[in-house]
């Protein structure tokens, strides 16, 4: 426990609450107007507005088009590239974003805060520096290149970059989210399980992961989505050999680029419709980790 | 436990989708690293290529493809991406793959006819509907008001073929006075509102999001944007002078060798010259270099003083080094206007 | 291991998960970086500084900077609101628009890029009405910032939210009590304990904005000098072949983004204390 909450519990537990006043307390009922308006404008014009012009570009020139869009051999063999990207980079980096949260989160040591920065320096890298250091590394020219040349293996230009780049990208998520929710879950329980002499696996499958699910699972979502959407780095890895090495965004920059602007928007709204279904996921599990939290 | 099956069932559904993509495997498969206006063209040239192969040899060829940025795309092969062959917009950056890669010998220009370019286009003005600017040659590009397209000649090879058409016709035009040429390009560079990172992103720009006045580009881009894109609403302007864009072909020799694809590699890039194909090339809005097939497209391709860049400039290498290189006369004679 | 601990624990697990986590680590993120550097030391001195500092390098930093830092700042005002509003009022559609918040983190860069670029041409559903009124966005300064509000908002508002949400009404109550009006309340009460997480979102937000390629290519123009962000200008100098000045701007842009993310733990860890601080006064 934090000494934040501890505080907290005593304010709660021994204080009555003073009477409320509402307008004390509450803002005036032209400030609440006013704000919701504001809010509502700006998140209408930025965020709305675009969600339903990828719906509106993508229907625009008719049902056919759109369906015969994403049955396109090439718009198939893309899906098939960004789900077997996620299908790797998503176990990987989940399974090191918990391993990473447990050290951190349930231990002391030095060069702890040093290890968190460095987590999240993915989140601040440039997408196209993310590609770019792996095409030094792993390019013909790189320094690499030479060894795996000579031994016939592929990385850049082939889905083994495509799959490494996107792990760096999404690398942080997972970590990020479990790092703050198990450090304020403490370590008590986990105590008590070793005094009653279970095995470290035993303490992890049955006390902490039923205690992260959800958060983990949350991580997960955004990690998922985040994979399947990069653009940046797997542009400057991928070659862009069509039907092989091209994603679900970079096949919906070609299709822009060949003057196919229905069909680039009907592909980029099944991207669309996965951040929708993705949000919507996330606010399940955001209501069930809250009537968790109000459970205890 | 029941949602946690069910997931597992959902995942390695997922999962046998996503790598159930490889079937019917063709007997060779080359790998064509182009330009970005040529993926109608190479459509159309690889279906031709895959059934005179079959005919020919009794072999399936699959050939992939792959378009960019010409000198990314040069870049991608020297970093290591597996091109067979590649046809790019300009020879300075197929001579990259020997400078920087060594990936092909020096001398890769000489083993095809025609310094390896199939087909060949030339730079033209591409103007709104009634040329409502009064745009007839590069002068009027220039003019104060104009609001120009072009790509970036730090990344386009288009571009570039775009600033040299510029400068040739200025040299000839003022009997090889360099200040007014600096001045002509100054002037269109000026008016540039827009610089896209690849040809295609301009005729977008201009096209499709109705920015500026003239847009510089590739004859072939501009032909095909009146085809595909344009209900009436652009017209072609052809300057009184421009350049030859000579748009090369190379084998990547040292890949082809590894992968044992050199002999259909190397009869992809000549089958080119063959009549069936030059049909397709002038079909896709290229010039053919074939004298006979070209007189069958006399009409769509007008006759306009050409010049090479051999002749004006030397060749890519010293025109790359004196007018793109950092610093160069890009680099002086740009300067962002408002 | 042992060496590390500060702290005796009597939890299993410490060397292995931290052992991976390093290696990892190193392995994905460190060691590939670190080539960056490598790369980018094969120039002299004065190459370095030659690519860093070039004419148009700084002004790609200048409008990089300008723009992460205007679109920062616009996400900090309306990022506030927007979490005010979700916190504490209820009203049909809340839930869906606090789902909507997080759109920019599931949606593509490209698709937002291409999309944004479709709204705001002039010939687009917004830019129609923009332009007559004299206000080009697409392929202005004005258009790479609206792109970059996109991408940062979400970071600004959760961020803020949770600290919003953890808020005691008591505190808000004893102002009232003592006689300040609702702003003053806000002004001397709320806001001291929310600038810290508003900092913190403001600071994620630039460093993101900052590294933005796939939904800013798009609306930029690219004009070097006018519209051409700095991860642009890597992308152009690699297209040169020039590697080394192409890695030395990624390492500047590299350098600074750390430092800010150092910055921002560091002034968690400040925001931590204090609230923690604050919570043990009644004790």
């Amino acid at each position: 426990m934090t000494s934040a909450s501890a505080g907290r519990d005593w304010t709660l537990a021994d204080v009555p609450p003073p009477p409320r006043t509402a307008s004390a307390v509450a803002d005036p009922p032209w400030v609440r107007g006013l704000l919701i308006g504001v809010a509502l404008l700006f998140l209408g014009l930025f965020l709305l507005l675009p969600l339903v012009t990828v719906f509106g570009q993508a229907f625009s020139k008719g049902i056919g088009v759109y369906l015969d869009a994403i049955t396109d051999p090439m718009a198939l063999a893309a899906m098939r590239l960004t789900l077997l990207v996620a299908a790797i980079s998503v176990p990987v980096n989940a399974v090191f974003g918990v391993a990473a949260a447990w050290a951190i989160a349930k231990f002391e040591f030095r060069g702890k805060s040093l290890l968190i920065t460095a987590i999240d320096l993915p989140f601040a890298v440039s997408p196209v520096v993310s590609g770019l250091i792996f095409v030094l590394l792993f390019g013909a020219q790189g320094l690499l290149g030479p060894w795996l040349t000579l031994h016939g293996v592929k990385i850049i230009f082939a889905i083994p970059g495509i799959v490494i780049a996107t792990t760096f990208i999404t690398f942080p998520f997972v970590a990020h989210e479990l790092i703050p929710l198990m450090q304020e879950q403490g370590t008590e329980e986990e105590e008590a399980a070793v005094s009653l002499g279970a095995s470290g696996f035993q303490i992890f499958r049955r006390v902490t992961l039923p205690n992260i699910s959800l958060g983990l699972l949350y991580g997960i979502v955004l990690l998922n989505a985040r994979a399947m959407g990069e653009f940046g780095a797997v542009s400057v890895v991928s070659g862009h050999i069509r039907g092989q090495t091209n994603t679900m965004p970079l096949h919906v920059e070609i299709l822009y680029n060949e003057y196919q602007g229905a069909a680039a928007f009907a592909v980029a709204s099944l991207l669309a419709l996965l951040a929708v279904v993705t949000l919507v996921v996330k606010r399940v599990l955001e209501w069930r980790m809250g009537r968790a939290s109000r459970a205890l | 436990m029941r949602s946690k099956r069910s997931s597992l069932l959902l995942s390695s559904l997922v999962f046998a989708f996503a790598v159930s993509g490889a079937t019917a495997r063709a007997d060779k498969t080359l790998l064509n690293v182009s330009y970005d206006p040529t993926r109608e063209l190479y459509d159309e040239y690889n279906a031709l290529f895959a059934k005179h192969w079959e005919e020919t040899k009794g072999e399936k060829v699959e050939i992939q493809q792959s378009h960019g940025g010409s000198g990314k795309q040069a870049r991608a092969v020297i970093d290591g991406l597996e091109a067979d062959v590649v046809t790019l917009a300009l020879a300075g950056d197929v001579d990259a793959l020997f400078e920087k890669g060594n990936l092909i010998p020096k001398t890769w220009q000489k083993r095809l006819p025609n310094n390896s370019c199939p087909y060949t286009s030339t730079i033209v003005l591409l103007v709104r509907k009634g040329n409502p600017k009064g745009i007839h040659d590069w002068e009027d590009v220039a003019k104060p008001g104009v609001g120009v397209i072009t790509p970036n000649p730090k990344t386009s090879g288009g571009a570039r073929w775009n600033f040299l058409a510029a400068w040739g016709y200025a040299l000839d035009k003022w009997n090889g006075d360099e200040a007014k040429a600096r001045e002509l390009l100054r002037g269109i560079y000026k008016n540039a509102v827009v610089m896209d990172t690849g040809a295609r992103g301009s005729t977008t720009t201009f096209v499709e999001r109705g920015i500026g006045d003239v847009l510089i580009a590739w004859e072939n881009e501009a032909l095909l944007a009146l085809e595909t894109l344009s209900h009436g609403e652009y017209e072609i302007v052809v300057p009184s002078e421009s350049i030859l864009a000579e748009p090369p072909v190379a084998l990547v020799d040292t890949v082809a060798r590894r992968k044992g694809t050199t002999g259909v590699a190397e009869t992809y890039l000549q089958y080119l010259y063959s009549p069936e194909a030059q049909q397709v090339i002038g079909k896709r809005h290229y010039r053919p270099s074939d004298p006979a097939v070209a007189e069958t497209y006399a009409a769509k391709f007008p006759k306009l003083k050409l010049f090479t860049i051999e002749e004006k400039f030397g060749g890519w290498k010293p025109a790359q080094a004196r007018f793109f290189a950092e610093g160069g006369i890009f680099d002086q004679v740009y300067q962002p206007g408002n | 291991m042992g060496l590390l601990r500060t702290k005796r624990s009597v939890l299993p697990g410490f060397g292995l998960t931290l052992g991976f986590s390093v290696a990892y680590l190193c392995l994905l993120i460190l060691i590939p970086l670190a080539g960056l550097f490598v790369k980018s030391a094969s120039l002299t001195a004065a190459e370095f500084l030659a690519a860093v500092g070039s004419p148009r390098a700084l002004a790609a930093y200048r409008l990089s900077f300008g723009a992460s830092f205007a679109a920062a700042a616009a996400n900090a005002v309306f990022g506030l609101v927007v979490a005010w509003v979700l916190v504490r009022y209820r009203f049909p559609g809340s839930g869906a628009l606090d789902a909507l918040v997080d759109l920019p983190f599931a949606l593509p860069t490209a698709v937002a890029g291409i999309t944004l670029t479709t709204l705001l041409a002039k010939n687009g559903w917004l830019g129609r009405y923009l332009e007559p009124f004299g206000i080009p966005v697409a392929y202005t300064p004005l258009g790479i910032t609206i792109a970059l509000i996109f991408i940062g908002l979400p970071f600004v508002v959760r961020t803020v939210q949770p600290v919003l949400q953890d808020l005691e009404p008591e505190l808000e109550e004893a102002a009232a009590s003592l006689g300040a009006n609702r702003f003053e309340t806000f002004r001397r009460v709320l806001f001291p304990t929310l600038w810290p997480a508003l900092v913190t979102g403001f600071a994620l937000a630039f460093a993101r904005s900052l590294g933005e390629y796939g939904s800013v290519v798009f609306i930029s123009g690219n004009m070097p000098m006018k519209t051409e962000i700095a991860p642009l200008l890597i992308v152009t100098q690699l297209e040169q072949y020039e590697y080394g000045a192409a890695t030395a701007i990624a390492a500047v842009l590299l350098v600074l983004s750390f430092a800010m993310l150092l910055g921002i733990n560091a002034l968690q860890r400040y925001g931590t204390r204090r609230f923690a601080g604050a919570g043990e006064e009644p004790a």
